[in-house]
């Protein structure tokens, strides 16, 4: 069994096989993770740093669960409590980092292309992107795709709708990517000014309304309105942006029956869903934070493994 | 292809697994508190045969398990990244008498993990160690409780078991190196 990858820059590498090794080994960890001590040795000895220049509750604190469930040292900077505040670059902040022989930096920063940056600076530590501008956000996709084939038990040939602001989501191109590669159907729909015409040669489909883009859909993923970036400039009023583009009981008829809801959090209730589909029957939005840790320790162990016999 | 010697047919392991199944209720006088958990993949599918033949021989239920050890090992290598198996504990082996199950005895390192994996999962009150074929060349101070069969072997020489497409172990093979052209 070979995984190549040094690090995981996105799910744009990553073939099928990869990504189908990465949820065999996600389901070995999901048991672990339900065991009452949740701890293996795997990677004791080991030191991980998260690295993370943007505020986040759910990613950082999965891969601090994830790390230490597999016995790794965490270590969390995050840039506001750091000398990133005093002007030190990324490139020096990282090979700072790297002179106290760290093994694994799990990274997330506002510039997209950040981590393939770190992974060509440094030379000794694999990189995990945590989230990289609006570029990949692997994990988020695999922990995704786990959800998927876990609730449908398979991947390929669904039909999966993503709906929101797609141009500057980092979630929506690693889903893509990994949703194709594993054989499902993407449809993409949310307003013009978050739609980027570019998508339809990544194998997407692009939809005019969302009552299009829900038609028949297995899988509906709703994304999260940044409230804090492009609310203000993109749409005219969250109220408008809810009618046309928010998931209620009435639009999540169109779907299939037993479509499965997919948030990737923090939710902004009553604006892209409301709290009847995102606390509903079909919503699996819990199920997929309870994945991600899985998924993380999957990817740490695949990236982190000891190697007393490097090679290659 | 390398098939080697076959060493035994399916009617001799069947044999071994049957004096092994007598030997363990000697030994714990009876079925009571017995776990029976196999190590993937190997000990697993011989664990799953033994517990049947055990069933057999006290018509009551026995229940049976698959401890991965891949998270214990000492040997976990860089780029040969080893795939996760399952671990399906049908009880708690908390103050069980577990029985572990291997199909090759070899340096002892497999079991070593194998303990401390199980000590993760509760306290049972004895482990004890079911073997179908002990090769040899141990590196840890472990022994196998039962054995189907002794094979000293040379170092470069491997031991194989095949399974037939019900999980039952069907032949042990001796594989000597091939000779240098």
């Amino acid at each position: 069994m070979l995984f190549k990858h040094r690090h995981i820059l996105g799910t744009r590498q990553l073939s099928a096989d990869d990504i189908t090794l990465i949820l065999d080994t996600a389901e070995r960890f999901r048991e672990i993770n339900l065991r009452e001590i949740k701890k293996v040795p795997v990677l004791r000895g080991k030191t991980v740093i998260n690295l993370f220049y943007e505020a986040s509750t759910r990613t950082r604190t999965s891969f601090e669960i994830a790390e230490k469930r597999l016995s790794a040292d965490a270590i969390n900077i995050t840039a506001s409590a750091s000398s990133v505040v005093k002007g030190e670059t990324l490139a020096d902040t990282a090979r700072n980092l790297e002179a106290m022989r760290p093994d694994v930096i799990v990274v997330r920063h506002a510039a997209s292309g950040a981590a393939e940056y770190l992974s060509r600076k440094l030379s000794s530590c694999a990189i995990i992107n945590a989230g990289d501008g609006a570029h990949e956000h692997p994990s988020q996709a695999l922990l995704d795709a786990l959800t998927i084939r876990r609730h449908k038990g398979r991947v390929a040939g669904l039909e999966v709708a993503i709906i929101g602001d797609i141009a500057h989501s980092r979630v929506v191109r690693s889903n893509l990517y990994a949703l194709t590669a594993l054989g499902a159907r993407v449809r993409l729909c949310g307003p013009g000014t978050m739609m980027p015409s570019a998508m339809e040669q990544l194998g997407a489909r692009l939809c005019c309304s969302m009552e299009e883009a829900l038609e028949g859909a297995d899988v509906v993923m709703m994304l999260r309105i940044q409230r804090e970036r492009q609310g203000r400039t993109l749409l005219p009023s969250l109220r408008e942006y809810s009618r046309f583009y928010g998931l209620d009981n009435k639009k999540l008829r169109l779907a299939k029956a037993d479509a499965l809801v997919m948030h990737p959090g923090p939710m902004n209730r009553g604006v892209e869903i409301s709290s009847e589909v995102g606390d509903g029957a079909q919503s699996v939005i819990l199920d997929q934070v309870e994945n991600g840790v899985a998924v993380r320790m999957a990817l740490l162990y695949l990236v982190g493994a000891p190697a007393p016999n490097e090679e290659g | 292809m390398n098939r080697g010697i076959v060493l035994f047919d399916r009617a001799a392991i069947r044999r071994m697994l049957t004096r092994i199944a007598h030997e363990i209720l000697e030994k714990n006088r009876g079925t009571d508190d017995l776990v029976v958990l196999g190590i993937p993949r190997g000990g697993e599918m011989v664990a799953v045969e033994l517990a049947k033949v055990l069933e057999d021989i006290e018509k009551v239920p026995i229940p049976c398990g698959s401890l991965d050890i891949t998270l214990y090992r000492d040997d976990l290598g860089w780029r040969t990244i080893r795939p996760l198996h399952k671990t399906e504990m049908p009880v708690s082996p908390e103050n069980g008498r577990v029985v572990l199950v291997d199909d090759v005895f070899f340096t002892g390192r497999t079991v070593r993990a194998a303990l401390d994996a199980l000590m993760d999962l509760g306290r049972p009150r004895t482990i004890q160690l079911a073997v179908l074929i002990d090769r040899g060349h141990r590196e840890l101070p472990i022994r196998p409780d039962y054995v189907g069969r002794d094979i000293p072997t040379a170092r470069d020489e491997d031991i194989c078991v095949d399974f037939d497409e019900n999980g039952l172990a069907n032949a042990v093979r001796l594989i000597k190196p091939l000779k240098e052209q």
